[in-house]
């Protein structure tokens, strides 16, 4: 049986509106430490604010969520505290424009954990080495191709050495040919025991690196299951449309 | 490690609503006014200036004001004296223009209104507007001067006032504009000479303030005519803003052109279209749809600056409002006389910039 | 066997129809088409000013001027001569267009700022104020703001007097100021130190960040060291606290510093106008960044003040720099319209110059020169700003 510390990511009965709109009712989920889960659902399900809740970005109006044994609230120590510890990997990447892939890679170690320039460096070089970019450090954003740039935005949460990786279709905005140069990335990462909430509908990498698979629609989590049953025998008939519309 | 297998639940229907701090009033106050201390501490302050503010002026402005009364009994009395306006109306909007014949100007100035609002819509820009705004500032050109069709000459020096503004503006811009695309064609050019004299006269205008031009217009034009030649006050000004405006517009007619895809040039290259024929059918009827906004935006500064003749002592609607204010009777009363020209501004300008607004997002969803 | 040529027959275009030969013939056209207008105006010209008996040339700058100037930073009697006035104009115009610029753009920041705040009043509030200082003309901004001197405000005899050493009145605006004593020049000289070590210290806290990591309070301690070093300049040497305090004597106040009419109205109408624009660029500018620039930011645990300062306005200073500058350039142009309400600008002194020699050409010509060079050097700038911090793409 886990036991309750190792429950990294526990969130109870939580919901959220926009105005009128209910986006997330009733979220229950527990997400063990190493646990590897994707997320899929047609768009306007709520998935992406669902592990938008997780660090911050936005913020939920009933419920609990609690990471790493902190809870989440309005006080901006708790916030800063759980943001360092949960890295997050965008759609449309989000490096910064003006500042060299080395010093994307630095500003957070440098001003949030307040390392030294040099060792930043050095330890910024070491992820871009993991992520196979690391030729192109001086280079700026503008530069690189995207599926460089995704590289380099994982390598960038990376160096605060979080404990949780939240994916936010990381792959969704990709030209093809690009797409398999980050989910390689992404499956070294899995095989390295990193607990990963991953926003996808790369069934491919679901069913080689992820412990369960979640379905949302209309804001709830319908289904839940491990990837192979997920995908062969799935239970729920919104899930069944689904996968029969993906599966084209 | 043991992990949740399996789960399935029903899609739930029920309506939760959402918690009551966070809807209707309370939770838009809430979020809108008072959503941290230093947000609920600005929001009291400016309650508080506000409460400070507002009845005074509201008590100056409509309690205690005379709207229809003469100077010395505005003296007595505390509040504003509006009366400077009602009692000036007419001097201030039409200045020195014979009073039995003001129905001309304000003819004219509906007719200017009725043009601009029919080309609001843009269902209407077709050939037919053009012709329509030809003849309408023909119109209001003859309905002005008269001399014809039986309407008494009235000489330029008595006109005045608002529908001197509109028409310096007016006439101004339409004036300049063909000027101004030539311009932006000539700087495009590969023909060194044309190239270098289009951006000296465009870096040359845009380098100085429109004041320096007016004053060149009313003390140095009259010196490059020759002996005997005389143009009057108003078309020198005019001249003056049509050619500081045309700099500008060259410029963003010159960004409407940079807009524009290199491969319609390279297209029109192919058919062998010349070069008229490229500029008229293909490349000007994108770039001036591309910098119609700008273009609105220039009107509007065209007509702000129109208040500068001031200075050349043309009397245009400022003067008008000034030459009231020097008169004993209503000296003393600049506050309410400007606050009316600042409102006749104010909405003149406020309607052409929502317009451009409105039409700068009605292109921007188009192109898209 | 086909007789294979080495060439082809030379052809021979037509003159009309060789573009070379085309473009050479329309440029040498419009040449000589600008170069009769310009004979012709020219020789009109010539005609004319003799005609009147008006000089040429720039031999009016050595006679004297006999005209009074009001404002002036430097000394200037009717005695000097013309060249001395205008001089006395340019040092005018620079002097409201850079107090202008300074507190235009402060405010236009803060109005931007405001603007964007999730504070409806403060950002309805910012919304009105532009759209109002925006639509009205700023010549007649500055007659309400002169008439609102001089018929709101009392005449010196019952000036308003808030607080000691200050009167409002329609001559003005008097306030004490520290009479003149040698401990200014060390307050001055300190204030230059201080500048010195806050740039030193910059660097040193700079040094220690990229070593150790740990940041340093730079912000609170340059603040700090600025006012303290000429403080305490004050305080050794003697803290005089001797003041040329206002005096009503006769009509007017004599002493302390006097703010003109001229001056306020001008500068209140240039400043709230200007800052109108340049609070819509501030707007624009930091609404041009992306949101997921501030989203990836917060995720990495930066503060909100970090955010903006090394993320968002590095990035927006880009977009606000260009149209900046212009709002500045035009706020030196509408400093112009100091003429018409007297404060004595170099476009007023050039006027007055006008009327008095008669030589309009060079006086319009002196003036448009004036300006031509505000303008080149903004232009010069802006290309160095936009070259120097273009984003590198491929």
């Amino acid at each position: 049986m886990p036991t309750p510390e190792e429950q990294i990511i526990v969130i109870q009965k939580l919901h959220k509106w926009y105005g009128e709109m209910h986006v997330l009712r009733d979220i229950n989920l527990i997400v063990h430490k190493g646990e590897r889960i994707v997320i899929c659902g047609p768009s306007g399900s709520g998935k992406s604010t669902l592990i938008r809740c997780i660090n911050r970005l936005e913020e939920h109006q009933r419920g609990r969520i609690l990471v790493d044994g902190t809870e989440l609230t309005n006080d901006s120590k708790n916030i800063e505290k759980i943001r360092a510890e949960v890295g997050m990997v965008f759609q449309h990447f989000n490096l910064f424009p003006h500042l060299t892939i080395l010093e994307n890679l630095t500003l957070g170690p440098i001003w949030v954990r307040k390392i030294p320039k040099a060792e930043a460096e050095e330890m910024a070089m070491y992820y871009l080495e993991k992520v196979h970019i690391a030729d192109q450090a001086r280079k700026y954003p503008g530069q690189l191709s995207g599926g460089q740039q995704q590289r380099v935005a994982i390598a960038r949460s990376l160096c605060m050495k979080p404990n949780i990786m939240l994916f936010d279709e990381p792959t969704s905005a990709l030209d093809p040919e690009m797409v398999k140069e980050v989910l390689d990335v992404m499956i070294n990462l899995a095989q390295e025991g990193m607990t990963m909430i991953v926003v996808s509908h790369e069934m491919g990498f679901a069913k080689s690196v992820a412990h369960r698979v979640l379905f949302m629609d209309e804001g709830q989590i319908l289904e839940s299951n491990t990837p192979v049953e997920f995908f062969e025998n799935p239970q729920h008939e919104r899930l069944r449309l689904f996968i029969s519309q993906i599966l084209h | 490690m043991e992990l949740e297998k399996k789960h399935i639940q029903q899609a739930t229907q029920e309506e939760i609503r959402p918690p009551v701090t966070i809807m209707g009033p309370m939770g838009w106050i809430r979020a809108n006014l008072f959503s941290s201390w230093f947000n609920g501490l600005l929001t009291v302050l400016i309650i508080f200036l506000l409460w400070k503010t507002l009845p005074p002026f509201f008590k100056w402005a409509f309690v205690e004001s005379l709207w229809r009364s003469d100077g010395t009994a505005c003296r007595d009395a505390g509040g504003a004296c509006w009366s400077v306006v009602s009692q000036n109306f007419r001097f201030m909007i039409f200045g020195f223009y014979p009073h039995d014949q003001q129905w001309r100007p304000l003819l004219s100035m509906a007719i200017l209104v009725a043009l601009l609002f029919y080309s609001r819509n843009r269902n209407h820009w077709k050939k037919l507007l053009v012709y329509a705004w030809l003849t309408g500032l023909l119109l209001m050109g003859v309905l002005m001067k008269g001399g014809i069709l039986g309407l008494v000459d009235v000489e330029s020096t008595q006109w005045g006032g608002l529908p001197l503004t509109l028409l310096l503006a007016v006439f101004g811009l339409t004036a300049a504009y063909p000027l101004g695309v030539l311009l932006a064609l000539g700087r495009q050019s590969r023909l060194p000479a044309i190239r270098t004299l289009c951006i000296v006269y465009i870096e040359l205008i845009r380098g100085v303030p429109l004041i320096s031009l007016l004053f060149m217009s009313s003390v140095v034009f009259p010196l490059f005519l020759p002996e005997g030649v005389s143009i009057n006050k108003i078309l020198r000004a005019q001249v003056a803003i049509i050619l500081f405006t045309a700099a500008y517009i060259a410029e963003v007619v010159r960004g409407g052109l940079q807009g524009i895809p290199k491969g319609q040039l390279e297209a029109t290259e192919t058919l062998g279209l010349s070069y008229y024929h490229t500029m008229r059918l293909v490349i000007l009827p994108q770039a001036l749809k591309i910098v119609i906004p700008p273009s609105v935006s220039i009107l509007i500064s065209a007509f702000k600056d129109t208040s500068l003749v001031v200075i050349i002592a043309l009397f245009d609607l400022l003067k008008t409002t000034q030459s009231v204010l020097s008169d004993p009777q209503w000296m003393g009363f600049s506050t309410e006389a400007y606050i009316f020209v600042a409102l006749v501004y104010f909405l003149c300008c406020f309607f052409m910039s929502n317009y451009s607004r409105r039409l700068e997002r009605e292109l921007n969803v188009e192109r898209a | 066997m086909v007789d294979t040529k080495d060439s082809l027959p030379e052809s021979k275009t037509s003159f009309w129809y060789d573009p070379a030969k085309r473009s050479i013939l329309y440029q040498v056209v419009s040449l000589l088409f600008v170069g009769l207008l310009g004979y012709y105006l020219l020789s009109n010209t010539r005609h004319n000013l003799e005609r009147q008996s008006i000089a040429t040339g720039f031999g009016f700058l050595q006679k004297e001027a006999s005209f009074e100037i009001g404002e002036s930073l430097v000394a200037y009697s009717a005695a000097d001569t013309y060249a001395r006035a205008l001089w006395v104009g340019i040092l005018n115009t620079v002097l409201i267009s850079g107090i202008g610029i300074v507190l235009a753009v402060t405010l236009g920041i803060l109005i931007g700022i405001a603007r964007l705040s999730n504070n409806w009043l403060v950002s309805r509030l910012s919304s009105v104020y532009i759209e109002v200082f925006q639509d009205i003309p700023v010549l007649l901004q500055l007659f309400f703001w002169y008439a609102f001197c001089y018929e709101m405000l009392p005449s010196p005899r019952q000036a308003i007097h808030p607080m000691t050493g200050i009167f409002l009145s329609n001559r003005g605006l008097v306030f004490a100021v520290p009479a003149t004593h040698p401990a200014h020049r060390y307050m001055c000289a300190a204030f230059s130190c201080a500048l010195i070590a806050v740039f030193f210290l910059r660097r040193w806290s700079r040094k220690r960040q990229e070593r150790t990591g740990r940041t340093f309070p730079m912000l609170g301690t340059s603040l700090g060291i600025l006012l303290f070093f000429p403080i305490g300049a004050w305080w050794l040497a003697g803290a005089p606290t001797a003041m040329s305090m206002p005096v009503l004597k006769g009509f007017n106040f004599e002493g302390g510093l006097t703010i003109s009419p001229e001056f306020s109205a001008l500068l209140m109408g240039l400043v709230l106008y200007t800052a109108a624009f340049v609070a819509e660029i501030v707007r624009a500018g930091i609404q041009s960044v992306n949101r997921g620039q501030t989203e990836a930011a917060m995720a990495l645990g930066l503060k909100s003040g970090r955010v903006l300062s090394l993320v968002i306005l590095p990035q927006a200073l880009r977009v606000i720099v260009p149209p900046l500058t212009s709002q500045m350039l035009n706020l030196t142009k509408n400093s112009s319209l100091a003429v018409a309400i007297g404060y004595p600008d170099f476009v007023s002194v050039a006027g007055t110059t006008i009327n008095q020699t008669g030589q309009a050409i060079e006086g319009v010509a002196m003036i448009m020169a004036v300006y031509l060079c505000f303008s080149l050097l903004t232009s010069a700038f802006m290309n160095w700003y936009n070259k120097k911090i273009a984003l590198v793409e491929r």
